[in-house]
């Protein structure tokens, strides 16, 4: 008896030392976020002065910064340069990704066998392994470059061989063949069955990697840094490297225009942040 | 009825999305094998094949081998440190504490911000923030900034991406533990194996698919470093901190040698390849069912 009593109080001691470890972590991790929110609103010689002054001891307290790094970024435009890069790519990845991984899953032939072999084993190839002949080719020989078009094209080729892996193991696992011949019989095409019937039965897997691929197209900063140079095509990751190179001395406006690129991924991820991180982890351990 | 639309199938459903893949993974790969072996510097319409001196030239840039030593420094730091501190923090958060939704969401914020915007975020507080902790506190370790000596700033690198990987370590090692089989565990502990013993005996055992997975990812990520390392310090001071991912891309695109670039990526390519596929050979090896 006396020793069950023992055994939870040094449980619940144990419990308290986990709980004030991980708060230490905890702060230290977001200690920088906190420290450019901070002075995100301050002015350039509090800053430099002490950039641990908290809000009510300083005087220049302002939203200037916001205002000032919105237009020098020219924000808005970055941010819908973004959007439309990501949106389509995303989705030009997923209907052709998923149509192809189908292909492959019902028709057992030479061709799936070796297309899908050659997209396994080129997922080990790393970005800088072919980011020289790309630029060579798309730049010399096409001459294509500084489209927004060509970066959606290459973001879609970059992650198809991860996404068909994905929708093949899924497509494999869980979608009964016997519903697709009921579809025949009932006299539906083979596109009819794929996007009537198969594709809304991808959902689980369809977020996933609609999650997986959207963050890489967003934060992505080498690939559309190779292609695009004309400024009114600028992704934020892009603009804000420009901007860093322009402004670095202004620390306000700087953490200023840091905490906007932050902002638009922060509110998505409260608002989705179970599927977020079931989509991180699903992704992972396939 | 299949073989008869078989054709027509495959022009619709595969065509389009192995184009894609063809024209932008494929077909550069394969030229790029080629272009090792030319001396086109990225502008001229000509293109003399030159064999293998491309090759030769690598082997003379010294800086390109030192970034690698650096890479290979900077990647054993990170693999360990990362994955150490990512156990440790999943072990602690599957204790069936409260809050532990929100603690593994919070570590996990870095890694949706892309790797510019941190190394921009780490720069103002290394070379602000913790001068101005020097200068009130009179600790010399942050007297000047972290960032113009070559050993700090790599301090620095190593820092920072282990704070921006650890995250995803973090949320993948979180989901093993959870995956542990009660029973196991009770069985451990009936069987009077407790603390240390249970870890080493049963539960790392148990975990090894989460750490060929975590190995794996941290493993090829940080050979391939870029976005951090070109915002935080840039190759400063003199290059000293420069990786071989930012080296092949200075060399390809600043000094215009695409064809030593070239080289000097497939062959990092082949390090990193042999390194992962090693290391997903012996730890595979460790794994066991419960």
């Amino acid at each position: 008896m006396a020793q069950t009593v023992v055994g939870g109080k040094k449980k619940k001691r144990n419990h308290m030392l986990v709980m004030a470890a991980l708060i230490v972590i905890f702060i230290a991790y977001m200690f920088p976020f906190v420290m450019v929110v901070i002075n995100s609103l301050k002015q350039k010689r509090d800053i430099i002065k002490s950039p641990f002054s908290w809000l009510f001891t300083i005087k220049g307290l302002s939203f200037d910064n916001f205002v000032k790094a919105f237009n020098q970024m020219d924000f808005l435009n970055a941010f819908k340069n973004s959007m439309l890069v990501t949106v389509s790519a995303t989705a030009l990845v997923t209907v052709l990704a998923a149509m192809l991984a189908y292909y492959i899953v019902r028709h057992k032939n030479w061709i799936s066998n070796m297309m899908f072999a050659l997209m396994v084993a080129s997922m080990i190839i790393p970005f800088q392994a072919i980011m020289i002949p790309l630029v060579s080719i798309y730049g010399g020989t096409l001459n294509i470059l500084n489209h927004r078009i060509t970066l959606i094209f290459m973001h879609t080729g970059f992650s198809m061989a991860m996404s068909v892996f994905m929708f093949h193991g899924f497509i494999n696992g869980n979608i009964p063949i016997a519903l697709e011949e009921a579809a025949y019989i009932d006299g539906c095409t083979h596109s009819q069955t794929f996007f009537k019937i198969v594709f809304p039965l991808l959902k689980p897997i369809i977020s996933t990697m609609v999650i997986l691929n959207a963050l890489a197209f967003w934060n992505d900063f080498l690939l559309p840094s190779l292609v695009l140079t004309d400024k009114k095509l600028l992704t934020l990751p892009l603009s804000t490297y420009s901007f860093y190179g322009t402004y670095s001395a202004d620390y306000g406006t700087i953490m200023a225009g840091l905490l906007l690129c932050v902002i638009p991924i922060l509110i998505l991820y409260v608002a989705l942040q179970k599927q977020i991180i079931n989509g991180v982890v699903s992704g992972a351990v396939k | 009825m299949k073989s008869q639309s078989n054709g027509k199938d495959f022009c619709m459903f595969a065509l389009p999305g192995l184009f894609c893949f063809l024209a932008v993974v494929i077909v550069p790969f394969l030229y790029g094998v080629y272009l090792t072996m030319t001396d086109w510097n990225g502008v001229s319409q000509v293109k003399n094949f030159v064999g293998f001196q491309n090759f030769a030239g690598v082997v003379r840039d010294a800086q390109f081998w030192s970034s690698l030593v650096l890479t290979f420094k900077y990647v054993i730091f990170v693999v360990i440190i990362v994955n150490v501190m990512a156990f440790g923090i999943a072990y602690l958060l599957t204790r069936g504490l409260k809050g532990q939704n929100f603690f593994r969401a919070g570590f996990f914020t870095p890694n949706l911000i892309g790797g510019i915007v941190l190394g921009y975020i780490w720069q103002f507080v290394f070379s602000r923030v913790f001068v101005s902790i020097g200068d009130s506190t009179g600790w010399g370790v942050f007297e000047a900034s972290w960032l113009s000596d070559p050993t700090k700033a790599f301090i620095a690198l190593v820092m920072v991406s282990v704070w921006q990987l650890s995250g995803y370590m973090i949320l993948i090692y979180v989901a093993g533990f959870m995956g542990l089989s009660e029973d196991v565990m009770e069985a451990a502990s009936i069987d009077g194996a407790s603390g240390w013993v249970k870890m080493k005996n049963i539960i790392l055992p148990l975990m090894m698919s989460s750490v060929t997975i975590c190995l794996f990812l941290t493993l090829s990520r940080a050979f391939m470093v870029y976005d951090v390392n070109l915002s935080l310090t840039a190759g400063a001071p003199y290059g000293t901190t420069e990786m071989a991912a930012m080296h092949v891309y200075e060399k390809a695109f600043t000094s215009r040698q695409f064809g030593v670039g070239q080289a000097e990526a497939l062959i990092l390519f082949i390090i990193t390849a042999c390194i992962s596929g090693i290391q997903v050979y012996l730890t595979k090896k460790k794994e066991v069912e419960a």
